[in-house]
Protein backbone atom coordinates (compact mmCIF):
# COMPACT_ATOMS: atom_id res chain seq x y z
CA UNK A 1 0.00 0.00 0.00
CA UNK A 2 1.02 3.49 -1.28
CA UNK A 3 -0.06 6.51 1.32
CA UNK A 4 0.89 9.95 1.30
CA UNK A 5 -0.27 12.45 3.56
CA UNK A 6 -0.06 16.31 3.63
CA UNK A 7 3.50 15.98 1.51
CA UNK A 8 5.22 18.86 0.46
CA UNK A 9 9.10 19.24 -1.36
CA UNK A 10 10.38 22.38 -1.73
CA UNK A 11 13.88 21.19 -3.10
CA UNK A 12 17.11 23.83 -2.08
CA UNK A 13 16.46 26.13 -5.26
CA UNK A 14 13.50 26.93 -3.95
CA UNK A 15 10.72 25.37 -6.42
CA UNK A 16 7.83 23.89 -4.42
CA UNK A 17 7.46 20.60 -6.44
CA UNK A 18 4.60 19.42 -4.49
CA UNK A 19 2.41 21.57 -2.36
CA UNK A 20 0.74 19.01 0.79
CA UNK A 21 -0.71 16.27 -1.29
CA UNK A 22 -2.56 13.23 -0.32
CA UNK A 23 -3.22 10.28 -1.65
CA UNK A 24 -3.92 6.16 -0.80
CA UNK A 25 -3.10 3.26 -3.69
CA UNK A 26 -3.97 0.15 -2.26
CA UNK A 27 -2.43 -2.73 -2.82
CA UNK A 28 -2.69 -4.88 -6.53
CA UNK A 29 -4.44 -1.19 -8.01
CA UNK A 30 -3.84 -0.15 -11.00
CA UNK A 31 -3.09 4.05 -11.70
CA UNK A 32 -2.37 6.38 -14.15
CA UNK A 33 -0.96 9.40 -12.54
CA UNK A 34 -1.04 11.93 -15.12
CA UNK A 35 -0.63 15.74 -15.47
CA UNK A 36 2.23 18.39 -17.28
CA UNK A 37 5.60 18.49 -17.24
CA UNK A 38 6.59 20.49 -13.45
CA UNK A 39 3.48 18.93 -11.89
CA UNK A 40 5.05 17.28 -9.62
CA UNK A 41 5.08 13.58 -11.14
CA UNK A 42 8.99 12.70 -10.88
CA UNK A 43 8.75 14.12 -7.50
CA UNK A 44 6.43 11.93 -6.41
CA UNK A 45 8.34 8.82 -7.55
CA UNK A 46 11.75 10.15 -5.92
CA UNK A 47 9.92 10.13 -2.79
CA UNK A 48 8.49 6.60 -3.37
CA UNK A 49 11.60 4.93 -4.07
CA UNK A 50 13.32 7.18 -1.02
CA UNK A 51 16.09 8.83 -3.47
CA UNK A 52 14.37 12.12 -1.78
CA UNK A 53 12.80 12.44 1.59
CA UNK A 54 9.25 14.88 1.66
CA UNK A 55 10.09 18.64 3.27
CA UNK A 56 7.02 18.12 5.12
CA UNK A 57 4.09 15.12 5.19
CA UNK A 58 3.77 11.18 5.83
CA UNK A 59 5.12 9.02 2.88
CA UNK A 60 4.51 4.80 3.81
CA UNK A 61 5.10 2.81 1.12
CA UNK A 62 4.71 -1.21 1.62
CA UNK A 63 5.05 -0.99 4.91
CA UNK A 64 8.15 1.44 5.60
CA UNK A 65 7.70 4.70 6.33
CA UNK A 66 9.97 6.98 4.61
CA UNK A 67 9.90 9.94 6.26
CA UNK A 68 12.48 9.10 8.80
CA UNK A 69 13.65 5.89 7.06
CA UNK A 70 17.66 4.37 7.95
CA UNK A 71 19.69 5.06 4.94
CA UNK A 72 19.67 0.85 5.31
CA UNK A 73 16.59 0.29 4.68
CA UNK A 74 16.51 1.85 1.57
CA UNK A 75 17.76 -1.43 -0.43
CA UNK A 76 14.86 -3.22 1.27
CA UNK A 77 11.89 -0.43 0.42
CA UNK A 78 13.53 -0.69 -3.08
CA UNK A 79 13.36 -4.66 -3.19
CA UNK A 80 9.38 -3.94 -2.69
CA UNK A 81 9.50 -1.49 -5.78
CA UNK A 82 10.15 -2.29 -9.30
CA UNK A 83 10.58 0.43 -11.67
CA UNK A 84 10.49 1.33 -15.13
CA UNK A 85 11.77 4.19 -17.06
CA UNK A 86 11.27 5.78 -20.08
CA UNK A 87 14.86 5.29 -21.22
CA UNK A 88 14.83 1.45 -20.49
CA UNK A 89 18.20 1.89 -18.51
CA UNK A 90 19.64 -1.26 -19.69
CA UNK A 91 23.22 -2.25 -19.59
CA UNK A 92 24.27 -2.19 -22.95
CA UNK A 93 27.37 -4.50 -22.76
CA UNK A 94 25.27 -7.28 -20.75
CA UNK A 95 22.67 -9.76 -22.87
CA UNK A 96 18.80 -9.93 -21.92
CA UNK A 97 19.46 -12.52 -19.64
CA UNK A 98 22.78 -10.70 -18.10
CA UNK A 99 20.62 -7.83 -17.24
CA UNK A 100 18.31 -9.77 -15.43
CA UNK A 101 20.64 -12.28 -13.41
CA UNK A 102 22.31 -8.83 -13.04
CA UNK A 103 19.30 -7.57 -10.82
CA UNK A 104 18.93 -10.49 -9.25
CA UNK A 105 22.29 -11.06 -7.68
CA UNK A 106 22.42 -7.34 -6.82
CA UNK A 107 19.24 -9.25 -3.83
CA UNK A 108 21.50 -11.80 -3.06
CA UNK A 109 19.55 -14.53 -5.45
CA UNK A 110 21.83 -17.74 -5.58
CA UNK A 111 22.82 -19.06 -9.36
CA UNK A 112 19.61 -21.70 -8.49
CA UNK A 113 17.20 -19.03 -8.00
CA UNK A 114 18.37 -16.90 -10.57
CA UNK A 115 18.02 -20.16 -13.40
CA UNK A 116 14.65 -20.77 -12.33
CA UNK A 117 13.04 -17.53 -12.16
CA UNK A 118 14.40 -15.51 -15.40
CA UNK A 119 12.85 -18.07 -17.86
CA UNK A 120 9.25 -17.47 -16.02
CA UNK A 121 9.66 -13.84 -16.38
CA UNK A 122 10.88 -13.74 -19.88
CA UNK A 123 8.23 -15.86 -20.57
CA UNK A 124 5.54 -13.48 -18.86
CA UNK A 125 7.09 -10.89 -21.20
CA UNK A 126 7.59 -12.55 -24.28
CA UNK A 127 11.01 -12.18 -24.79
CA UNK A 128 11.79 -16.42 -23.97
CA UNK A 129 13.64 -16.52 -27.40
CA UNK A 130 15.60 -13.36 -27.16
CA UNK A 131 17.55 -14.15 -23.94
CA UNK A 132 20.89 -13.78 -25.71
CA UNK A 133 20.84 -10.71 -27.30
CA UNK A 134 21.98 -7.65 -25.81
CA UNK A 135 20.32 -4.36 -25.66
CA UNK A 136 21.17 -2.89 -29.27
CA UNK A 137 20.16 -6.26 -30.66
CA UNK A 138 16.47 -5.57 -30.19
CA UNK A 139 13.65 -3.33 -30.79
CA UNK A 140 12.68 -0.14 -28.69
CA UNK A 141 9.59 -2.41 -27.35
CA UNK A 142 11.16 -5.28 -26.82
CA UNK A 143 13.67 -3.19 -24.74
CA UNK A 144 11.00 -1.74 -22.46
CA UNK A 145 9.86 -5.67 -22.18
CA UNK A 146 13.39 -6.18 -20.71
CA UNK A 147 13.28 -3.17 -18.42
CA UNK A 148 9.48 -4.86 -17.57
CA UNK A 149 11.17 -8.13 -16.75
CA UNK A 150 13.90 -6.47 -14.53
CA UNK A 151 11.52 -4.67 -12.88
CA UNK A 152 9.53 -7.76 -12.02
CA UNK A 153 12.19 -10.08 -11.82
CA UNK A 154 13.04 -9.83 -7.79
CA UNK A 155 8.44 -10.21 -7.35
CA UNK A 156 7.89 -7.21 -6.06
CA UNK A 157 4.97 -5.94 -4.41
CA UNK A 158 4.80 -2.57 -6.37
CA UNK A 159 6.13 -1.21 -10.17
CA UNK A 160 6.31 2.52 -10.43
CA UNK A 161 6.95 2.81 -14.35
CA UNK A 162 8.06 5.91 -15.06
CA UNK A 163 6.52 7.25 -18.65
CA UNK A 164 6.93 3.54 -19.97
CA UNK A 165 5.74 4.35 -23.40
CA UNK A 166 7.77 7.44 -23.73
CA UNK A 167 9.43 6.27 -26.38
CA UNK A 168 7.37 4.04 -28.29
CA UNK A 169 5.17 3.85 -30.96
CA UNK A 170 1.71 3.73 -30.50
CA UNK A 171 0.96 0.03 -31.52
CA UNK A 172 3.94 -1.24 -29.47
CA UNK A 173 2.63 1.82 -26.28
CA UNK A 174 -0.26 -0.03 -26.10
CA UNK A 175 1.10 -3.68 -26.22
CA UNK A 176 3.66 -2.66 -23.19
CA UNK A 177 0.51 -1.00 -21.87
CA UNK A 178 -1.46 -4.25 -22.13
CA UNK A 179 1.88 -6.06 -20.89
CA UNK A 180 1.06 -4.07 -17.71
CA UNK A 181 -2.52 -4.59 -16.84
CA UNK A 182 -2.00 -8.11 -17.08
CA UNK A 183 1.18 -8.22 -14.76
CA UNK A 184 -1.38 -6.15 -12.63
CA UNK A 185 -4.13 -8.63 -12.35
CA UNK A 186 -1.33 -11.30 -11.54
CA UNK A 187 -1.53 -9.46 -7.91
CA UNK A 188 1.11 -6.26 -8.47
CA UNK A 189 0.09 -3.01 -7.26
CA UNK A 190 1.30 -0.78 -10.61
CA UNK A 191 1.07 3.08 -10.88
CA UNK A 192 2.25 3.93 -13.76
CA UNK A 193 3.27 7.97 -14.89
CA UNK A 194 2.53 9.02 -18.07
CA UNK A 195 1.40 12.44 -19.84
CA UNK A 196 0.05 10.40 -22.94
CA UNK A 197 -3.81 11.58 -22.68
CA UNK A 198 -4.84 9.01 -25.55
CA UNK A 199 -3.14 5.61 -24.03
CA UNK A 200 -4.61 6.60 -21.09
CA UNK A 201 -8.16 6.77 -22.03
CA UNK A 202 -8.34 3.42 -23.90
CA UNK A 203 -8.25 1.99 -19.80
CA UNK A 204 -10.74 2.66 -17.82
CA UNK A 205 -8.28 2.69 -14.20
CA UNK A 206 -7.63 4.97 -12.01
CA UNK A 207 -6.93 8.47 -12.80
CA UNK A 208 -5.07 10.94 -10.33
CA UNK A 209 -4.38 14.05 -12.11
CA UNK A 210 -1.12 16.59 -10.30
CA UNK A 211 -1.13 20.13 -11.72
CA UNK A 212 1.29 22.12 -9.91
CA UNK A 213 2.40 20.30 -7.16
CA UNK A 214 -1.44 19.97 -6.17
CA UNK A 215 -3.83 16.86 -7.16
CA UNK A 216 -6.42 18.23 -9.46
CA UNK A 217 -8.24 15.20 -9.81
CA UNK A 218 -8.71 11.27 -8.85
CA UNK A 219 -11.44 9.09 -10.21
CA UNK A 220 -11.85 5.58 -11.56
CA UNK A 221 -12.25 5.66 -15.30
CA UNK A 222 -12.56 9.43 -15.21
CA UNK A 223 -9.67 9.83 -18.40
CA UNK A 224 -7.57 12.55 -18.66
CA UNK A 225 -7.91 15.40 -19.83
CA UNK A 226 -5.06 17.37 -20.94
CA UNK A 227 -4.63 21.17 -21.14
CA UNK B 1 30.01 -13.85 2.56
CA UNK B 2 28.91 -17.09 0.56
CA UNK B 3 30.76 -18.78 -1.72
CA UNK B 4 28.87 -17.75 -4.48
CA UNK B 5 28.53 -14.63 -3.50
CA UNK B 6 32.34 -14.57 -3.80
CA UNK B 7 32.49 -16.63 -6.92
CA UNK B 8 30.12 -13.51 -8.26
CA UNK B 9 32.10 -10.66 -6.80
CA UNK B 10 35.66 -11.61 -8.00
CA UNK B 11 34.18 -12.96 -11.75
CA UNK B 12 32.25 -9.30 -12.07
CA UNK B 13 35.92 -7.85 -10.47
CA UNK B 14 37.51 -9.62 -13.17
CA UNK B 15 35.38 -8.91 -16.05
CA UNK B 16 35.04 -5.40 -15.07
CA UNK B 17 39.24 -4.70 -15.35
CA UNK B 18 39.05 -6.67 -18.67
CA UNK B 19 35.89 -4.84 -20.23
CA UNK B 20 37.26 -1.59 -19.38
CA UNK B 21 40.65 -2.31 -20.84
CA UNK B 22 42.37 1.09 -21.47
CA UNK B 23 40.93 2.25 -17.88
CA UNK B 24 42.70 -0.62 -16.27
CA UNK B 25 46.11 0.11 -18.83
CA UNK B 26 46.26 3.52 -17.52
CA UNK B 27 45.41 2.77 -13.52
CA UNK B 28 48.52 0.04 -14.03
CA UNK B 29 50.28 2.21 -15.81
CA UNK B 30 50.18 4.97 -13.28
CA UNK B 31 50.22 2.74 -10.23
CA UNK B 32 53.23 1.26 -11.89
CA UNK B 33 54.78 4.86 -12.12
CA UNK B 34 53.89 5.75 -8.47
CA UNK B 35 55.53 2.93 -7.21
CA UNK B 36 58.71 2.83 -9.17
CA UNK B 37 59.29 6.21 -7.92
CA UNK B 38 58.72 5.64 -4.44
CA UNK B 39 60.34 2.63 -4.51
CA UNK B 40 63.50 4.14 -6.52
CA UNK B 41 63.43 7.14 -4.01
CA UNK B 42 62.99 4.78 -0.81
CA UNK B 43 66.04 2.31 -2.21
CA UNK B 44 68.02 5.90 -2.55
CA UNK B 45 67.14 6.51 1.01
CA UNK B 46 67.60 3.01 2.16
CA UNK B 47 71.48 2.91 0.61
CA UNK B 48 72.32 6.31 2.27
CA UNK B 49 71.24 5.46 5.60
CA UNK B 50 73.35 1.96 4.85
CA UNK B 51 76.05 4.04 3.63
CA UNK B 52 75.56 6.15 6.87
CA UNK B 53 75.77 3.56 8.91
CA UNK B 54 78.74 2.29 7.67
CA UNK B 55 80.91 5.39 8.32
CA UNK B 56 79.22 5.34 11.51
CA UNK B 57 80.09 1.89 12.20
CA UNK B 58 83.86 3.18 11.55
CA UNK B 59 83.57 6.22 13.47
CA UNK B 60 86.14 5.48 16.26
CA UNK B 61 87.24 6.81 19.97
CA UNK B 62 90.66 6.28 20.87
CA UNK B 63 92.20 5.72 24.11
CA UNK B 64 95.73 6.29 24.66
CA UNK B 65 97.06 4.14 27.26
CA UNK B 66 99.87 5.58 30.01
CA UNK B 67 103.07 5.23 29.14
CA UNK B 68 104.13 3.53 32.73
CA UNK B 69 102.05 0.95 32.22
CA UNK B 70 103.36 -3.09 31.57
CA UNK B 71 101.90 -5.31 29.26
CA UNK B 72 99.51 -7.00 31.56
CA UNK B 73 97.84 -3.25 32.93
CA UNK B 74 97.58 -2.20 29.34
CA UNK B 75 95.90 -6.05 28.42
CA UNK B 76 93.70 -4.62 31.90
CA UNK B 77 92.59 -1.33 30.40
CA UNK B 78 91.45 -3.30 27.58
CA UNK B 79 89.06 -5.34 29.56
CA UNK B 80 87.76 -2.84 30.86
CA UNK B 81 87.05 -0.52 28.38
CA UNK B 82 85.26 -3.08 26.89
CA UNK B 83 83.20 -3.66 29.90
CA UNK B 84 81.58 -0.52 29.47
CA UNK B 85 78.18 -0.40 28.17
CA UNK B 86 77.89 1.30 24.81
CA UNK B 87 81.22 -0.10 23.54
CA UNK B 88 80.60 -2.27 20.87
CA UNK B 89 84.26 -3.32 20.15
CA UNK B 90 87.76 -2.42 21.15
CA UNK B 91 91.04 -3.06 19.31
CA UNK B 92 94.08 -2.52 20.53
CA UNK B 93 96.67 -0.47 18.16
CA UNK B 94 100.25 -0.92 19.80
CA UNK B 95 102.53 2.10 19.27
CA UNK B 96 104.68 0.21 16.67
CA UNK B 97 101.64 0.04 14.42
CA UNK B 98 100.48 3.14 15.45
CA UNK B 99 103.85 5.24 14.21
CA UNK B 100 103.48 2.42 10.95
CA UNK B 101 100.04 4.08 9.91
CA UNK B 102 101.79 7.19 10.50
CA UNK B 103 104.04 7.06 8.10
CA UNK B 104 102.03 5.45 5.52
CA UNK B 105 99.89 7.91 5.57
CA UNK B 106 102.70 10.76 5.23
CA UNK B 107 104.95 8.67 3.02
CA UNK B 108 107.27 10.41 0.57
CA UNK B 109 107.33 13.36 3.32
CA UNK B 110 110.98 12.66 4.43
CA UNK B 111 109.93 14.77 7.67
CA UNK B 112 107.63 11.76 8.80
CA UNK B 113 109.66 8.79 7.96
CA UNK B 114 111.97 6.55 10.19
CA UNK B 115 110.24 7.81 13.47
CA UNK B 116 110.83 6.29 17.11
CA UNK B 117 107.98 4.02 18.30
CA UNK B 118 108.68 5.92 21.92
CA UNK B 119 107.35 8.89 20.71
CA UNK B 120 103.67 7.36 20.05
CA UNK B 121 101.61 5.87 23.03
CA UNK B 122 99.74 2.27 22.77
CA UNK B 123 96.04 3.13 22.31
CA UNK B 124 92.77 1.31 22.08
CA UNK B 125 90.39 2.17 19.29
CA UNK B 126 86.87 1.97 20.32
CA UNK B 127 83.77 1.77 18.79
CA UNK B 128 80.43 2.53 20.03
CA UNK B 129 76.63 0.94 19.69
CA UNK B 130 75.19 4.77 20.02
CA UNK B 131 76.84 7.62 18.24
CA UNK B 132 75.07 10.27 20.61
CA UNK B 133 76.36 8.98 23.78
CA UNK B 134 80.12 8.69 22.41
CA UNK B 135 81.07 11.79 24.95
CA UNK B 136 79.58 10.17 27.31
CA UNK B 137 81.40 6.80 26.68
CA UNK B 138 85.14 8.99 26.24
CA UNK B 139 83.94 10.80 29.53
CA UNK B 140 83.79 7.66 31.42
CA UNK B 141 86.58 5.84 29.96
CA UNK B 142 88.81 8.60 30.55
CA UNK B 143 87.42 8.90 34.37
CA UNK B 144 87.24 5.20 35.31
CA UNK B 145 89.62 3.24 33.65
CA UNK B 146 92.55 2.71 35.53
CA UNK B 147 95.82 3.11 33.10
CA UNK B 148 94.26 5.24 30.17
CA UNK B 149 96.18 8.68 30.02
CA UNK B 150 93.94 10.50 27.51
CA UNK B 151 91.21 9.79 25.43
CA UNK B 152 90.34 11.23 22.01
CA UNK B 153 86.84 12.08 20.57
CA UNK B 154 85.86 13.87 17.85
CA UNK B 155 82.24 14.86 18.94
CA UNK B 156 81.82 17.22 16.16
CA UNK B 157 81.82 14.35 13.32
CA UNK B 158 79.46 12.02 16.01
CA UNK B 159 77.26 15.01 16.30
CA UNK B 160 77.42 15.51 12.18
CA UNK B 161 76.47 11.97 11.20
CA UNK B 162 73.40 11.76 14.34
CA UNK B 163 72.18 15.15 12.79
CA UNK B 164 72.93 13.85 9.00
CA UNK B 165 70.82 10.74 10.36
CA UNK B 166 68.00 12.40 11.57
CA UNK B 167 66.87 14.98 8.68
CA UNK B 168 67.74 11.86 6.20
CA UNK B 169 65.27 9.62 8.13
CA UNK B 170 62.56 13.26 8.44
CA UNK B 171 63.06 13.56 4.74
CA UNK B 172 62.86 10.45 3.99
CA UNK B 173 59.62 9.78 5.72
CA UNK B 174 57.87 13.14 4.74
CA UNK B 175 58.90 12.49 0.95
CA UNK B 176 57.61 8.71 0.86
CA UNK B 177 54.25 9.92 2.58
CA UNK B 178 53.60 12.90 0.57
CA UNK B 179 54.37 10.33 -2.82
CA UNK B 180 52.16 8.01 -1.69
CA UNK B 181 49.21 10.21 -1.01
CA UNK B 182 49.68 11.83 -4.41
CA UNK B 183 49.46 8.36 -5.92
CA UNK B 184 46.28 7.27 -4.18
CA UNK B 185 45.03 10.60 -5.25
CA UNK B 186 46.28 10.04 -9.00
CA UNK B 187 45.17 6.46 -8.77
CA UNK B 188 41.29 7.47 -7.43
CA UNK B 189 40.97 10.21 -10.41
CA UNK B 190 42.03 7.18 -12.85
CA UNK B 191 39.69 4.51 -11.08
CA UNK B 192 36.58 7.58 -10.74
CA UNK B 193 37.36 7.96 -14.56
CA UNK B 194 36.80 4.06 -15.11
CA UNK B 195 34.05 4.29 -12.42
CA UNK B 196 31.83 7.24 -14.21
CA UNK B 197 31.46 5.30 -17.04
CA UNK B 198 30.17 2.82 -14.79
CA UNK B 199 27.48 5.07 -12.96
CA UNK B 200 24.38 3.52 -14.48
CA UNK B 201 25.45 0.41 -13.89
CA UNK B 202 25.55 1.51 -9.92
CA UNK B 203 22.61 3.64 -10.21
CA UNK B 204 20.51 0.11 -11.64
CA UNK B 205 21.70 -1.75 -9.04
CA UNK B 206 20.73 0.73 -6.55
CA UNK B 207 17.12 0.84 -8.26
CA UNK B 208 16.80 -3.22 -7.97
CA UNK B 209 17.63 -2.69 -3.86
CA UNK B 210 21.41 -3.28 -3.63
CA UNK B 211 23.18 -2.70 -0.63
CA UNK B 212 26.05 -0.25 -0.55
CA UNK B 213 28.45 -3.06 0.20
CA UNK B 214 26.84 -5.45 -2.79
CA UNK B 215 27.79 -2.46 -5.09
CA UNK B 216 31.47 -1.90 -3.62
CA UNK B 217 32.70 -5.50 -4.00
CA UNK B 218 33.15 -6.16 -6.94
CA UNK B 219 35.04 -2.84 -7.37
CA UNK B 220 37.34 -4.02 -4.64
CA UNK B 221 38.14 -7.10 -6.14
CA UNK B 222 39.20 -4.90 -9.62
CA UNK B 223 40.93 -2.44 -6.91
CA UNK B 224 42.98 -5.56 -6.00
CA UNK B 225 43.97 -6.89 -9.02
CA UNK B 226 45.03 -3.98 -10.62
CA UNK B 227 46.97 -3.55 -7.07
CA UNK B 228 48.43 -6.45 -7.74
CA UNK B 229 49.48 -6.58 -11.10
CA UNK B 230 51.14 -3.11 -10.70
CA UNK B 231 53.02 -4.05 -7.81
CA UNK B 232 54.49 -7.13 -9.83
CA UNK B 233 55.28 -5.22 -12.78
CA UNK B 234 56.50 -1.97 -10.64
CA UNK B 235 58.49 -5.06 -8.71
CA UNK B 236 60.11 -6.28 -11.99
CA UNK B 237 61.10 -2.68 -13.56
CA UNK B 238 62.58 -1.61 -9.96
CA UNK B 239 64.69 -4.49 -9.63
CA UNK B 240 65.69 -4.04 -13.40
CA UNK B 241 66.24 -0.19 -12.60
CA UNK B 242 68.10 -1.12 -9.52
CA UNK B 243 70.41 -3.30 -10.70
CA UNK B 244 71.63 -1.37 -13.91
CA UNK B 245 72.12 1.26 -11.60
CA UNK B 246 74.05 -0.34 -9.39
CA UNK B 247 75.95 -1.74 -12.11
CA UNK B 248 77.08 1.78 -13.53
CA UNK B 249 78.28 2.82 -10.08
CA UNK B 250 80.39 -0.02 -9.45
CA UNK B 251 81.87 0.12 -12.79
CA UNK B 252 82.63 4.04 -12.32
CA UNK B 253 86.10 4.45 -10.41
CA UNK B 254 85.40 7.86 -8.49
CA UNK B 255 82.17 5.86 -6.75
CA UNK B 256 83.62 2.69 -6.23
CA UNK B 257 84.13 3.15 -2.57
CA UNK B 258 80.30 3.46 -2.01
CA UNK B 259 78.42 0.35 -0.57
CA UNK B 260 75.69 -0.69 -2.68
CA UNK B 261 73.41 -3.42 -1.28
CA UNK B 262 73.04 -5.90 -3.07
CA UNK B 263 68.82 -6.77 -4.48
CA UNK B 264 68.91 -9.99 -3.90
CA UNK B 265 69.36 -9.40 -0.12
CA UNK B 266 66.73 -7.56 0.37
CA UNK B 267 64.12 -8.37 -2.46
CA UNK B 268 61.65 -9.98 -0.22
CA UNK B 269 60.74 -7.14 2.18
CA UNK B 270 60.88 -4.99 -1.58
CA UNK B 271 58.37 -7.21 -2.71
CA UNK B 272 56.29 -7.17 0.47
CA UNK B 273 56.10 -3.54 0.26
CA UNK B 274 55.26 -3.25 -2.90
CA UNK B 275 52.81 -5.65 -2.73
CA UNK B 276 51.35 -3.73 0.29
CA UNK B 277 51.83 -0.24 -1.59
CA UNK B 278 49.64 -1.59 -4.70
CA UNK B 279 46.50 -3.33 -2.77
CA UNK B 280 46.41 -0.10 -0.92
CA UNK B 281 46.61 2.39 -3.65
CA UNK B 282 44.20 -0.07 -5.87
CA UNK B 283 41.71 -0.92 -3.78
CA UNK B 284 41.82 2.79 -1.49
CA UNK B 285 41.74 4.46 -5.35
CA UNK B 286 38.94 2.76 -5.84
CA UNK B 287 36.72 3.12 -2.59
CA UNK B 288 37.55 6.70 -2.69
CA UNK B 289 36.36 6.48 -6.32
CA UNK B 290 32.75 4.91 -5.72
CA UNK B 291 32.11 6.60 -3.05
CA UNK B 292 29.89 9.72 -4.29
CA UNK B 293 28.12 7.25 -6.89
CA UNK B 294 27.09 5.50 -4.14
CA UNK B 295 24.40 8.31 -2.57
CA UNK B 296 21.31 7.63 -5.20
Amino acid sequence: MIRLSNVEKEYESGTAALRGISLRIEDGEFVFLVGPSGSGKSTIIKLLTGEITPTAGQIAVNGFSLTNIAERQIPLLRRSIGIIFQDFRLIEKKTVYENLSFAMRAVGASPREIKKRIPYVLELVGLEEKTDRYPNEISGGEQQRVAIARALINNPSTIIADEPTGNLDPARSLEIMRLLERINQLGTTMVVVTHEKDLVNQFKKRVITLDQGLITGDGDGVGYNAR
Amino acid sequence: MRKHDFTYFFGEGVRNMFSHGFMSFAAVGITVACLVVMGTFSLVAYNAQVQLRQLESEYEILAFVDENCDEAQTAAVGRAIEQRENVKDCVFISKEAAIESFEEKYEGDELFQNLDPEILRDRYAVFVYDLNDAGETAQDIKDNVEGVAKVRVDEDIAGGFIALRNVAGVVCVALITILLLVSIFIISNTIKLTTFDRRDEIAIMKMVGATNGFIRWPFVYEGFMIGLLSAVLGFGFQWLLYESVAKSLMMSDRLQLLTIVDFTTIWQPVAAIFAAAGILIGVGGSLTAIRKFLHV
